[in-house]
């Protein structure tokens, strides 16, 4: 099990774990940067002092109070539903490939992909702004169709 | 390819035996259903399992041993249980054996033609026999569409799954039964039932029966020739509430209907259903005892007559305004006068209309307001209903004044192709010059400069009360939004989904155990549940009103030409 740093195709420093459970088995593991203490202040200091200020204009004291509560929810949707901790990748040989995103409140969405539904695991390009960035994506067979491709899932798509 | 063994957590401490279960081929795949205890006589578990195989459909064979040893392995007992292979026909015999305490268990696999152990990878997949016995799996929804798949692409899961589901008759032997067989499994201390359930169940088959008797009674009354009259039938199909209480009907006759759910569709409809109405009921009930009480259907009823008189002095102010000069306009005087006169005495009729009926309004509320036991989507029918009749003076004006300014427009559009010389052929369907007489040409242009210097007075007649029918509008389609809600919220699947979540499940998720060198791979098999907004979309409940098919600019198109607008129809209603 070993650890190496990259950078993300936005620049941001990742972390990729590599394991070996058994000779069928490999797990892949992203983790993206954590929270920064100083940009959750500076957006809590925002809020707080734009609350601040409209209460000086209304002398309205639930003003404040509503800022409170809005912060406190919005760092809670925030962490459970959009920050993303860790991205791993499960292979299960014969059995399937499992995707994990794990994100800052613990909570984990998981999706399991069946052998016999992927059809193959290729690294796709994209044009994205003004650079070109390299994507893993597995391809996924269509019932209907032995030869076609019924969906593209992307892989590691937070980091 | 890797073999892969479904071993259920329950027999983790299970005494040594023989593996009963079903071998999967295709997928090379063990799904061991339960362990067989010493002492036996093979005689007996052939016959046991063939007469499972009869009942169930799924093939059960023994697959393999299990040994259970406290103490160090003993050469004897492998032997043993080596000889055991010969007498169980079986391609693979597999061999799990626990030490001890030890999480780590040996695990191999004896192929039938071949003396040596094979040299392939075993995974053992640990999975909780109750959660994957009840669970329902949810194929993704688009390839839920796709109608001919063929065996091989069926879900290789989905077939462990129905394994387990078809093996109930496997789990009634608890170990309490006296019999030749004893078998461990996650039934094998007791059978679990629950006594309210079983109550429930003893109950409902006189309750349906009585349950049914009632609705057919009053099916037959709706279907009565008294009710299908001309005026009536044209009014019940106006209500909305009519529509509700027939939708009502509907789901009650499902429910009280004696025939078993044939598959788990069905059942989970069947449950949303008693659910919803059980929850309208008690909201309705809620919102009677809350009317109900400090008189407030006086109130209430002392309060509507002002309001409807203060909506029509509204409607005079605005009428007298519109006859003056709104906003700056300058109007045309003598029709601005004829239409206002028309409107100002349009009010006045309904006025007095509703002077009429003040008495017995109280009264009316009283006895309509009990009905809102039937449910809260019946109240708000109800609600929705008076608004649209109290209004019914808003959606005349609308009507008169779309029909007018429709009335212009045509005129002004043929007019103008006469001002230019062309015409419109009606057999070709398109816009062709002609030659027109002097006089022809005079009364023309004379007739468009008078239809044109008085479209501004009409367009604003039109504007105003298209304006106002639009607000009624918007306020009867959220009352029906919220009837619709309460109608096709699927609230038995939403508890279930929060309660018990294994039962509905989208997928598996595997997670890695602790791993030894020289052991199987070790993985625990979880079952993942579907999320909330697929189980609201899966079994959403299907409701009788349609949403408007129009898109936003046929809407502002239809507006400007004056065409009258029907918002909200209703499924089964002919299209105009």
């Amino acid at each position: 099990m070993e650890e190496r740093r990259y950078r993300s195709a936005s620049g941001e420093p990742i972390a990729l774990r590599r394991l070996q459970h058994s000779a069928a088995c490999r797990e892949l593991a992203v983790r993206c940067p954590r929270l920064q203490l100083r940009s959750l202040s500076a957006v809590t200091s925002a809020v707080w002092l734009a609350a601040y200020g409209l209460f000086a204009l209304s002398e309205n004291s639930m003003v404040l109070s509503a800022a409170i509560l809005i912060t406190l929810i919005g760092l809670i949707i925030y962490l459970h539903f959009v920050k993303v901790d860790q991205e791993s990748l499960l292979v299960i040989g014969s059995l399937g490939i499992q995707v994990t995103s794990s994100y800052a409140s613990g909570k984990e969405s998981t999706t399991f992909i069946e052998m016999g539904q992927v059809k193959d695991v290729v690294i796709n390009e994209a044009i994205h702004m003004q650079k070109v960035i390299y994507y893993l994506c597995i391809l996924l067979r269509d019932p209907g169709d032995p030869q076609g491709i019924s969906e593209v899932v992307p892989l590691f798509q937070v980091s | 390819m890797v073999l892969k063994v479904f071993f259920p957590s329950c027999c983790s401490s299970a005494e040594s035996g023989i593996l009963v279960g079903h071998w999967i081929s295709q997928q090379s795949s063990a799904v061991v259903l339960a362990v067989l205890h010493f002492p036996f006589i093979p005689v007996q578990v052939r016959k046991y399992l063939s007469e499972v195989q009869r009942v169930t459909q799924v093939s059960v064979s023994v697959l393999g041993s299990w040994t259970n040893s406290k103490q160090e392995k003993e050469e004897s007992l492998s032997q043993f249980l080596e000889d055991l292979g010969t007498l169980f026909s079986h391609e693979l015999w597999i061999q799990i054996s626990k030490e001890g305490d030890s999480k780590f268990w040996s695990c191999s696999a004896l192929q039938k033609h071949g003396s040596k152990p094979k040299e392939e990878e075993i995974i053992l997949v640990y999975y909780e026999q109750r959660k994957v016995m009840l669970c329902h799996l949810h194929p993704p929804l688009h390839t839920a569409a796709s109608a001919d798949h063929g065996a091989a692409d069926a879900s290789k899961l989905a077939a462990i799954f129905e394994t387990v589901a078809k093996s109930k008759m496997l789990f009634m032997t608890d170990r309490y039964d006296e019999g030749p067989i004893k078998l461990t499994h996650w039934q094998s201390d007791g059978v679990e039932a629950s006594i309210i359930v079983e109550l429930l169940k003893q109950a409902s088959v006189p309750a349906c029966m009585l349950l049914t008797f009632l609705l057919s009674l009053v099916s037959w009354i709706c279907r009565s020739r008294v009710l299908k009259f001309w005026p009536l039938c044209f009014l019940w199909s106006k209500l909305s509430t009519c529509e509700q209480l027939g939708h009502r009907l509907q789901h009650l006759q499902l429910i009280s209907s004696n025939k078993k759910a044939p598959n788990q569709t069905q059942l989970m409809r069947k449950a949303n259903i008693l659910v919803s109405l059980l929850l309208d009921v008690a909201l309705g009930l809620l919102l009677m005892s809350w009317l109900y009480r400090k008189n407030r259907i006086g109130h209430l009823a002392d309060t509507l007559i002002p309001v409807a008189d203060h909506v029509a002095e509204e409607l005079q102010d605005l009428l007298q305004w519109l006859m003056g000069a709104p906003a700056g306009l300058k109007m045309n005087r003598a029709l601005d006068q004829v239409l206002g006169r028309f409107f100002l005495y349009h009010i006045h009729l309904w006025i007095s209309y509703i002077h009429l009926l003040s008495p017995f309004i109280e009264m009316i509320l009283w006895y309509v307001a009990l009905s809102a036991c039937l449910g809260l989507t019946v109240a708000l029918c109800i609600l929705s209903d008076i608004i649209a009749l109290l209004t019914f003076h808003i959606y005349c004006f609308y009507v008169y004044g779309a029909r007018l300014y429709c009335l212009k427009i045509y005129g002004l559009s043929s007019l103008w192709r006469l001002f230019r010389g062309k015409k419109w052929n009606v057999l070709r369907q398109r816009v062709d010059s002609c030659s027109y007489d002097l006089d022809q040409l005079f009364i023309g242009t004379l007739l468009f400069t008078i239809l044109l210097f008085l479209l501004p007075t009409t367009a604003l007649y039109y504007l105003v009360f298209t304006l106002l029918r639009l607000l009624v509008v918007v306020v009867q389609g959220l009352l029906h939004l919220l009837v619709d809600l309460i109608n096709s919220l699927p609230l038995y699947s939403l508890l279930l989904r929060l309660c018990r979540s294994y039962r509905l499940a989208a997928g598996v998720k595997f997670r890695v155990l602790e791993q030894q060198e020289g052991k199987p791979l070790r993985l625990l098999m979880q079952i993942n549940p579907l999320s909330y907004g697929s189980v609201v979309q899966t079994y959403r409940l299907p409701t009788y009103s349609c949403y408007p098919k129009d898109s936003w600019t046929s809407l502002c198109k239809k507006l400007f030409l004056g065409e009258l607008i029907y918002p909200w129809k209703h499924k089964g209603e002919k299209q105009e």
